[in-house]
């Protein structure tokens, strides 16, 4: 049931002095993802880390591929991390999405915000995530025990 | 007759059984082109669930395709 899903160039190096929106197709490392953000005005680090779980619909997951357009994913990510400097009291944001095969507790999405209060690093970690579920170019799929599922898609119901 | 990359990801990809093929086409715009592969290969998605994108870039499906072009059509994200 393994399926080989296409790879495309990076549009840019990582840089983890950037504050920016990657795709990467290794482990994410919170930590190190953190630290791009470090900014001694802070008062208020805010991050939300998306984990794969072991069921869904009552079915066990053994697996989840992701995929993405690379490219135009990077883009509309870091369009959304510059609506949310736009939109909040913040001082810097930061998010990543791994693609490639994920096993139950690996995590796939992080989101971090530094801001001087936690009122505004917690609404604009939200709206971040809200936002890059609902936009930018990912796609996952399931695999059960039972089998493969198909693409999922949000937008015909099923729980996201 | 112009030459264009197409890009396919997700259920389109697995429609298709490629992830990019290069093509020639007579069709003018993002909509043309997404009609006429969609009748050639019995993509099951209908043109208002995806989206376009051009050369690495949301475009609208109006947009006018150009020798050379890189197009992509997006279907229902599920990221996160």
């Amino acid at each position: 049931m393994a399926t080989s899903l296409p790879s495309y160039p990076r549009s840019r190096e990582v840089d983890p002095a950037q504050t920016m929106f990657r795709i990467l197709d290794t482990a994410l490392e919170p930590s190190r993802l953190r630290q791009a953000l470090h900014d001694t005005r802070a008062g208020a680090f805010a991050a939300f880390e998306g984990i794969v779980r072991d069921l869904n619909d009552g079915r066990t997951v053994l697996a989840l591929d992701y995929e993405s357009y690379a490219p135009l994913a990077e883009k509309e990510g870091d369009r959304i991390l510059a609506e949310a400097l736009d939109r909040f009291a913040v001082i810097a944001v930061g998010g990543a999405h791994r693609t490639g095969r994920l096993e139950p507790g690996d995590m796939a999405v992080w989101v971090g915000v530094v801001a001087e209060h936690r009122g505004p690093a917690f609404d604009a970690c939200r709206f971040i995530v809200d936002q890059l579920k609902a936009r930018v170019p990912i796609w996952k799929r399931e695999h059960y025990a039972e089998g493969p599922s198909a693409w999922i898609n949000p937008a015909a119901g099923r729980p996201s | 007759m112009k030459t264009l990359r197409v890009l396919y990801f997700a259920m389109l990809r697995e429609q298709r059984g490629l992830s990019a093929e290069t093509l020639a086409t007579a069709a003018a715009t993002a909509a043309e082109l997404y009609a006429e592969l969609r009748a050639r290969h019995h993509f099951t998605l209908p043109a208002e669930s995806l989206r376009a994108a051009l050369n690495e870039e949301f475009a609208p499906w109006t947009a006018e395709l150009r020798d050379g072009d890189v197009v992509a059509f997006i279907p229902p994200v599920s990221g996160g």
